[in-house]
Order: C-alpha cells, then sequence, then structure tokens
C-alpha cells in the first residue's frame, strides 16, 4: 500500500499549524513530448540536495540550486538535506539523483541527449510560493537555455 | 517522478511515475544498477506512453519481498536517526571544502 504522507506529515509536525498542501483541481496544462524519445535532449533535476565538488552547502528554505556537470562521479557529490535519511543516497547518489544511469540511457541510445548542466535543489522549502515564484522560474530559463526537450524530475 | 502518491494525486503533474519504495530511494536502492536502470527507463518510456493530463503510473517494483516494515516507519516520528550536531556538520563541510581545493 503506499504511504499516506499528508496525514504523516500532519503527524510529524503536530506542534505546528497543519501545512496547506498545493491543490490543483483543474487539468494541468499538458504538452506532448515534441519529438521521439530517442531524438529527445532530456534535463535532470532532484531535490534531493546534491552539491557537486565545492558548491555551497544547502541550508533549510534554501531557494536556491546547483548545477551538475553532466560528467560527474560519486566522489564529486555530496548531499545535504534535513528531510529524509540520507545515508543511501550519499553513498550512492543515484538513489535520487540517477545521473550515471541516464548517462547510460544516453550511450545506449534510449534518450537522444542527456542535458549538461544537471540540477538539484534541496526540496525542504516551506514557502510553495516561493518555489513557484523564485526557483521553478530560474531553472525554466536555465533548461531553455539548454535547449531540453523534457524534464525528469526525481524526488527524495 | 513522485515518492508521495497522495500528495501528487493533489498537485496533479502534467505526468508522474511512481515507485513504492521508502522516501530518498525514488529511483532505487543504493549499489542496484540493475533496478536502478529499469527504474529510471521505465520513466523515460513513460514520456512517450502517458497520453493524458495527470495521469500517474505505478511501477512495479517491490523494495523488499519479504519486509514491508518500512511502509509504518517511514515519515513518522523517530524514522530518521538523530542528526550531527552544529559542530560536526560544520567541520564535515569545512573537510568538503578543503578536499576539492585540494584537487
Amino acid at each position: 500500500m503506499p504511504v499516506a504522507y499528508i496525514p504523516r506529515t500532519r503527524d510529524l509536525y503536530s506542534d505546528f499549524t497543519p501545512y496547506r498542501w498545493v491543490e490543483n483541481p483543474d487539468a494541468p496544462a499538458f504538452t506532448p513530448l515534441p519529438k521521439p524519445l530517442v531524438q529527445c535532449r532530456v534535463a535532470l533535476i532532484s531535490s534531493g540536495g546534491i552539491m557537486y565538488r565545492d558548491q555551497p552547502r544547502f541550508h533549510r528554505e534554501d531557494p536556491s540550486y546547483r548545477r551538475i556537470p553532466k560528467t560527474a562521479t560519486r566522489d564529486d557529490l555530496s548531499i545535504w538535506h534535513f528531510g529524509y535519511p540520507t545515508r543511501d543516497a550519499e553513498r550512492d547518489p543515484n538513489c535520487v539523483f540517477p545521473l550515471e544511469r541516464l548517462r547510460e540511457l544516453e550511450a545506449r541510445g534510449v534518450i537522444g541527449e542527456l542535458a549538461d548542466p544537471a540540477f538539484s535543489f534541496m526540496g525542504g522549502i516551506y514557502s510553495a510560493r516561493k518555489v513557484r515564484d523564485e526557483l521553478a522560474p530560474q531553472i525554466v530559463s536555465d533548461l531553455k537555455r539548454a535547449h531540453a526537450d523534457a524534464l525528469f524530475l526525481v524526488p527524495a | 517522478m513522485t515518492s508521495a502518491l497522495d500528495i501528487t494525486q493533489a498537485i496533479r503533474p502534467p505526468r508522474a511515475v511512481f515507485v513504492n519504495f521508502p522516501l530518498g530511494h525514488q529511483t532505487g536502492p543504493p549499489d542496484q544498477p540493475e533496478l536502478q536502470r529499469k527504474i529510471v527507463t521505465d520513466a523515460m518510456r513513460a514520456f512517450e506512453t502517458i497520453k493524458s493530463p495527470a495521469t500517474i503510473v505505478e511501477l512495479p517494483y517491490v523494495w523488499d519481498e519479504n519486509d514491508r516494515s518500512w511502509e509504518e516507519r517511514d515519515y513518522t516520528k523517530g524514522w530518521m536517526r538523530e542528526r550531527p550536531s552544529r559542530e560536526a556538520a560544520d567541520a564535515l563541510e569545512a573537510e568538503r571544502q578543503a578536499r576539492f581545493r585540494r584537487a
């Protein structure tokens, strides 16, 4: 049975005002892939708090993101996040940031190309407005500059 | 992808793929490249196969056939080990910075 995280969040943070989850009753805008997947440039982004080399560490409520070269190896990557147990992702970032796996799919021609750079932010941001109005538009600009056809979002 | 089905059902993104794994492992367990590869490949294919908005595809992979106890524990009080102290975290951070400056 998939876990119901909304009631669990309410219990875990029972000392606080109940969190107001984003609800979108209307059907979302939906754009089909512009061309076959094998011709698409796919960008990766993870909310798992991944940093490259000596990039600044994340902090709570951090609306910033990191650009991570698509060739980054495990040794180049570190994790900072307060909201999930990070031990497994620290050992193998592919748990939440499958860069190596996407490089393989690119090499095998399953996807046209993996976009460069990949991105990560730290998803423990209380304000949905900050994410929608500050973080997301900046990432969209980056993606347009990179001519990405599709964005693969991986949560923690 | 989504790691929290109920949250995603409320948000209704254009398309989503869900794997019923503990938080922090949405694209697979550590050091299991075969399973990670299957999950990521399925997610890529979903870009082409999802045709209607707000579709959520659930993949069939099971975290542990013999032990579902993580489902009771995930995101409940005490589910995470204690975080390092501020001093310990800052020391780790200083070490990380030094390591890459040396390189």
